[in-house]
């Protein structure tokens, strides 16, 4: 399939700017979740509010668009109630790490298996280009107007330390690597971490007089260097890309149905005598022998 | 199932009406006095197959049932007044989005903190406009654990019929007495199940197509029909839309399709009203000392009746006119500054009859208290 095939094409055009990173994302996360060859109906699209949360009304996915910094404890009900659904969850900056970063840690310490991808473009674009808490120290916005005076997060180390499983750091310039890092992301068991550098020409790019669209994805260009590289090393002002953590460890979902099962097998003579009532009839039965 | 009687609190009323209405999927956060509810459910759930979480705040535990309200679940969360008060937004989204769920509220004394161990019913008003917008909401509440179990079981038909979040307003008091319930064979309550849509594979399916009669078939996510939810104004597809004339039509039916059916959506009992001067008003666990008075002045000659609300909202304005019509008076028995006794204020032609019997220290309120005032009214001094 084209990657228009993917597209609700009835609403379009997309209500981005010219310029913008988001769509290169989306474009892209099609383009990975195609070459997994996943089927449309086992995806599930969830976001909070932003620039980047309209994604999904775009796509022809089970889509979900919610409220501010919360996509993910939605997108915890819908992975827990339908384990079997592929779950990804595309946030900005502002709605993953300020207004949501609790439950960012909170699905990262759970391991929980969905697909957080923190589009970051260092402002609040949607409400007309504010600081954010991904925004440089010393950069302008219309809330920062001298520069903002305080340290961005990290977001590579702030989901390795709260335990996501899978971690990792692209840009939209780097467009066959966002490719290759997303469809790692979706296969990955487990909580799945990416930030994507995506620029905002409109209000980051003009507040800061750094130019357009591709003076920015310039500055991407120039501005990182693969993890672990020699370069990194040297010059600690570049910004390291690619995988940080790829690692196995027990999943949230796949650990509540082991202990459902447990449970089950445990009582199972007192369960024998009524009908199975949850939403895995079939597994209670087969568990029941 | 067969029919079993059991001595439960308030609270495991609450999750045995929840289960016997096929409830399977909760999350919610510690907080007193609902507490009780989360610690069952994560006993009991597992164990029938059912899915339970505590999330790491009250928002996110609204957010997470409705995400699995979209894959077919049956659903619920539950709290006291500051986790209320945080859920308000994705409450509101549940509204928008027309997504069935039930929220337990468990008042305790307010505002903030407030009085914990308390008892109070000061979010009435919350629990109706607490979301922003202009929006309808339907809540229910009860006064002994056998209404608490069926109002929890009608808390998740409604939201079925309506596809809107329910409230299930109960209070410190009734949450924590231990009474007698019966638990009633498997199909002798009716248990709503969900409308789904017939439409097939491959037609275009209209999420917010509303039927002629007024329902709106939902479709599992992970299903065959993939569709848009949105918090924004939508369209029938479930996208965003700007267009006035949609804007209107959707406020028009988000508030109609409750407030057009106040009537029967009106759950209540009456006691000894049929020759009734004076009328008490009450709900919830106020009920109980208001009945209590009633039968005691009606040992003493005095004609007095009482009207127990269990449908708060949307207010059964009509039910509450039709049964104050005629009276000498009528008090309103409730533990806040007045918030139903407003509503009954707005619904009757003289509203300078209608009095309120009230107490909001955290104490609950007992029969002297209403006689109090009852004394006050009949020209009898305090």
């Amino acid at each position: 399939m084209a990657v228009k095939d993917y597209i609700r094409q009835r609403f379009l055009p997309h209500m981005w700017c010219a310029g913008c990173g988001h769509g290169i994302v989306m474009g892209n996360m099609i383009r990975a979740i195609e070459q997994l060859g996943l089927p449309k109906n086992e995806i599930v699209v969830v976001s909070g509010i932003g620039c980047s949360s309209r994604m999904p009304g775009y796509l022809d996915f089970h889509t979900m668009h919610t409220i501010h910094g919360r996509a993910l404890a939605f997108a915890m009900g819908v992975k827990m109630g339908r384990p079997g659904l592929r779950v990804i969850v595309p946030m900005g900056d502002g709605d993953a790490l300020s207004i949501g970063g609790n439950h960012l840690i909170h699905a990262a310490r759970r391991n929980v298996d969905m697909t957080a991808i923190i589009m970051n473009n260092s402002i609040y674009g949607m409400t007309g280009g504010q600081v954010s808490p991904m925004t440089p120290a010393g950069k302008r916005s219309s809330t920062a107007r001298h520069g903002s005076f305080s340290k961005p997060f990290d977001a590579v180390a702030l989901a390795r330390g709260a335990g996501a499983t899978f971690v990792a750091r692209t840009t939209t310039y780097h467009a066959k690597e966002m490719i290759d890092i997303i469809s790692q992301g979706i296969s990955h068991k487990g909580f799945s971490v990416i930030e994507i550098m995506s620029q905002c020409p409109t209000y980051y790019g003009r507040k800061n007089k750094i130019g357009g669209a591709v003076e920015m994805m310039q500055s991407y260009r120039d501005g990182t260097v693969k993890v672990g590289s020699k370069k990194a090393k040297e010059d600690p002002s570049l910004v390291e890309r690619g995988i940080f953590v790829k690692e196995d460890s027990p999943e949230y979902v796949a650990g509540y149905l082991a202990f459902m099962e447990t449970l089950q097998a445990g009582k199972k003579e007192e369960a024998q005598k009524s009908e199975p009532t949850g939403d895995h009839p079939d597994l209670v039965k087969q568990l029941r022998g | 199932m067969k029919t079993t009687a059991k001595f439960i609190q308030g609270n495991e009323a609450v999750v045995e009406g929840a289960i016997y209405a096929g409830l399977n999927f909760f999350a919610g956060y510690p907080i007193t006095p609902s507490t009780e509810i989360a610690e069952i459910l994560s006993e009991k759930l597992p164990a029938t197959g059912g899915k339970f979480i505590q999330m790491e705040d009250e928002i996110s535990s609204m957010c997470a049932i409705i995400g699995a309200s979209l894959t077919g679940l049956k659903v619920m969360t539950a709290t006291s007044g500051p986790g209320f008060s945080l859920k308000q937004e994705a409450i509101g989204y549940a509204v928008m989005a027309e997504v069935p769920s039930v929220v337990v509220n468990v008042q305790r004394g307010g505002p903030s903190t407030g009085l914990p161990t308390g008892v109070a019913q000061g979010d009435v008003m919350q629990v109706r406009w607490g979301a922003h917008g202009d929006h309808s909401i339907i809540a229910l509440t009860a006064s002994n654990l056998q209404d608490v179990f069926a109002m929890t079981v009608e808390a998740f038909n409604l939201a079925e019929t309506y596809r809107t979040p329910v409230v299930l307003l109960l209070d410190e008091v009734v949450a924590h007495m231990r009474e007698k319930v019966v638990i009633p064979e498997s199909g002798e309550i009716e248990v709503v199940a969900r409308l789904r849509t017939s439409v097939p594979e491959g037609t275009n399916f209209h999420p917010y197509l509303t039927r002629e009669d007024g329902r709106l078939p939902m479709s599992d996510f992970g299903g065959v029909h993939r569709y848009n939810v949105t918090g924004l104004v939508h369209d029938m597809w479930g996208f965003p839309s700007t267009d006035p004339k949609i804007a209107y039509d959707l406020l028009h039916h988000l508030v109609d399709k409750l407030e057009n059916k106040a009537d029967s959506l009106a759950r209540y009992r009456e006691y000894r009203t049929e020759d009734a001067e004076i009328l008490l008003i009450s709900y919830g666990s106020s009920a109980r000392p208001a009945l209590h008075l009633v039968e005691d002045r009606r040992d003493r000659g005095l004609k007095i009746g009482l009207l127990e609300l269990q449908t708060l909202w949307p207010f059964p304005r009509d039910l509450v006119r039709r049964m104050c019509k005629g009276r000498s008076h009528v008090l309103v028995v409730e533990m806040n500054m007045g918030q139903i006794c407003q509503e009954v204020r707005k619904s009757v032609p003289r509203p300078e009859k209608v009095y309120l019997a009230n107490r909001f220290d955290g104490v609950f309120i007992s029969p002297a208290d209403i006689l109090r005032v009852l004394f006050m009214i009949q020209g009898k001094g305090v």
